[in-house]
């Protein structure tokens, strides 16, 4: 494909195929993910502002954002907090077990999300283990917002934890001996050295963590028992949509999920540019 | 949005194959009076940490296993040899068998585009390539609605040539290809950039073709890092659930996946039967799992003898 040899922006190129693989890049791109995607958008363009406006802002639809956007803003924090924790755990000490451990802290990322949905609510409906333990508490867990909340969590603890796992490996030790010898308290140092190298990766992993959230059906749908204005999740509202044959209503949904994702992959990418780059002045090592 | 997963699994990769050498896996920061916590705080910390790994990921995968035996192994496997099971099973397999392929070839193709060449709109491009991870399952399912669905862009067309797509098998395949394509070019990418083109040109100088170069040279070099991006890409393509769900229309034998499957049963208060099939799905996650840890280990233990030589 000769047309694309104009993008190339160094000159005596050695190397054979940019023409054949950026063409067939491009081109697989386009058909797979751009041109589908691009369908949500004409879609919606069928539609004048006011009707839109009056579908993503129906009382069940906002509902739905609050439900969403509420677990899963509360989900990351949690998940930032005991990820960490986890992280520290892993680099800092030696247990029994420790590998086994660090491998399976990936299980959200490999087990399929309607398997993890139907074991959480067994854990926690009123004769699972959890729920038996919850409820004479007054707790109730499955089939209620806080089921959203549990497996929103079950989802986004690995983004936390494998961010700043690496970024703690590599942190170097001269720091904290050299805050030792001026006299800093063990915990001085954790709250004024450690964890201000920390805190973009801390940031990066609840965006991630985030972002995965506001998305995520599969896991969700079982234990949240998708009560209308209570318990259903956005994603839930689209499935509604599309049941109901209302094509347009679900694109217009749609639109504004991704707008939301948008958003959020621009956030991720300039948190995880920030987290590079610090991480590369304190914690990066000389050569 | 489906998994932003592979950013943080490439951060791994891009770790490993920046060449940085991982001495400080092995630190023993428990030495040093510096370094260290007294052991109350030590405990408490792990004690925490530990009991919320439990709580949200070890209690979970118990319970699969748990309720899918609950009614003995006769139950469970008349649950796994079951016609719909078995036809459910055959869709999960040929999906990702067109699937991880497909974004196979797709992902080493890019790679060697964006790693091997300086081009503009290159890093526009690797954003895009990111695309469907930010994208919720749901709307990878509705996307393809749009365009192939009855009132869709290509809908009428397809009608007329009585070809189905939505709610049929073509449909499943393209959403699975959706949510996995990013997998394996996220993991070559920074891989294959890291490695520079210094042996590619020094292979074409000597007169290789460029296929000669890529099986001889490059290939050999990532095969770990692709391996490691087909293990994730299959692990994602056999699991999708939401994506497939909408463009599936659940017909029983026809075009349910295992994980649909799973919600079927499920949804039939067929609980035994629903576990059993997802007790599968679970030992796929843990393989997964294992083979992941493998790869991340051969990863580590045939770049370091190059990172050592960089480092000194």
């Amino acid at each position: 494909m000769p047309t694309l040899s104009h993008l190339i922006t160094r000159r005596h190129q050695v190397l054979p195929g940019f023409g054949l693989t950026l063409g067939f890049t491009l081109v697989y791109l386009s058909l797979i993910v751009l041109l589908p995607l691009s369908a949500v958008v004409f879609k919606t363009l069928s539609l004048s502002f006011a009707q839109f406006w009056e579908i993503v802002t129906a009382p069940r639809v906002v509902a739905s954002y609050k439900l969403s956007f509420g677990a899963s803003l509360l989900a990351a924090g949690i998940n930032t907090v005991f990820g960490a924790l986890l992280a520290w755990s892993l680099v800092r000490y030696r247990f029994p077990g420790r590998k086994l451990v660090d491998a399976l802290v990936d299980l959200p990322f490999a087990l399929p999300t309607a398997v993890a949905g139907i074991a959480l609510t067994a854990l926690y409906a009123g004769n699972g283990w959890l729920g038996k333990l919850l409820e004479p508490l007054g707790i109730k867990v499955a089939f209620t917002p806080l089921g959203v909340l549990v497996a929103l969590v079950f989802i986004g603890l690995p983004f936390v934890v494998r961010t700043v796992q690496p970024i703690l490996e590599d942190l170097e030790l001269e720091l904290e001996e050299a805050a030792t010898c001026l006299g800093a308290h063990r915990w001085q140092i954790i709250r004024l050295v450690i964890l201000p190298a920390l805190t973009p990766a801390l940031l990066t992993g609840f965006a991630l963590a985030f972002a995965r959230a506001v998305g995520e059906y599969g896991s969700v749908i079982f234990i949240a028992g998708n009560l209308p204005m209570v318990s259903e999740i956005t994603p839930l509202m689209i499935i509604t949509k599309l049941e109901q044959y209302d094509y347009t209503g679900a694109t217009a949904i749609a639109l504004v999920m991704l707008a939301v994702s948008f958003i959020l992959l621009l956030v991720i990418n300039s948190l995880q540019g920030w987290s590079a780059a610090s991480s590369s002045s304190t914690g990066g090592r000389k050569s | 949005m489906a998994g932003v997963t592979n950013s943080v699994a490439s951060h791994t990769a891009n770790h490993v194959a920046s060449g940085v050498p991982s001495s400080s896996r092995h630190r023993d920061y428990q030495a040093s009076p510096a370094t260290r916590e007294a052991p109350w705080v030590r405990y408490t910390l792990l004690t925490i940490a530990l009991g919320f790994f439990t709580l949200f990921l070890l209690m979970p995968l118990f319970a699969v296993f748990t309720e899918a035996l609950r009614k003995g192994w006769g139950v469970y496997f008349a649950a796994l040899v079951e016609p719909d099971a078995l036809s459910a099973m055959r869709l999960t397999l040929l999906a990702a068998a067109i699937a991880v392929p497909l974004n196979l070839v797709f992902g080493v193709s890019a790679a060697w585009a964006i790693a091997k060449f300086e081009f503009r709109g290159k890093q526009f491009l690797i954003t895009l390539i990111d695309l469907p991870f930010s994208v919720s399952p749901v709307v990878a399912g509705l996307i393809y609605v749009l365009v192939f669905g009855a009132q869709g862009w290509f809908g009428s067309w397809f009608g007329d040539h009585d070809i189905r797509i939505i709610f049929a098998v073509p449909g499943i395949v393209l959403a699975t290809i959706f949510v996995t394509f990013p997998f394996i070019a996220r993991e070559l990418i920074p891989l294959m950039e890291a490695q520079g083109r210094d042996e590619e040109e020094a292979a074409t100088v000597l007169g290789a073709s460029g296929w000669q170069t890529f099986w001889r040279v490059t290939l050999p070099n990532v095969k770990w890092g692709l391996l490691y991006g087909v293990i994730l890409c299959n692990a994602r393509a056999m699991g999708e659930f939401g994506a497939v769900s909408v463009v599936s229309g659940h017909i029983r034998g026809l075009t349910n996946t295992l994980p649909l499957h799973v919600e079927i049963l499920y949804n039939e208060y067929n609980f035994a039967a629903a576990f059993a099939v997802a007790s599968l799905l679970a030992l796929l996650a843990l393989i997964t799992l294992a083979l992941k840890t493998y790869v991340e280990w051969r990863q580590t233990a045939t770049l370091s003898p190059e990172s050592r030589e960089q480092a000194t």
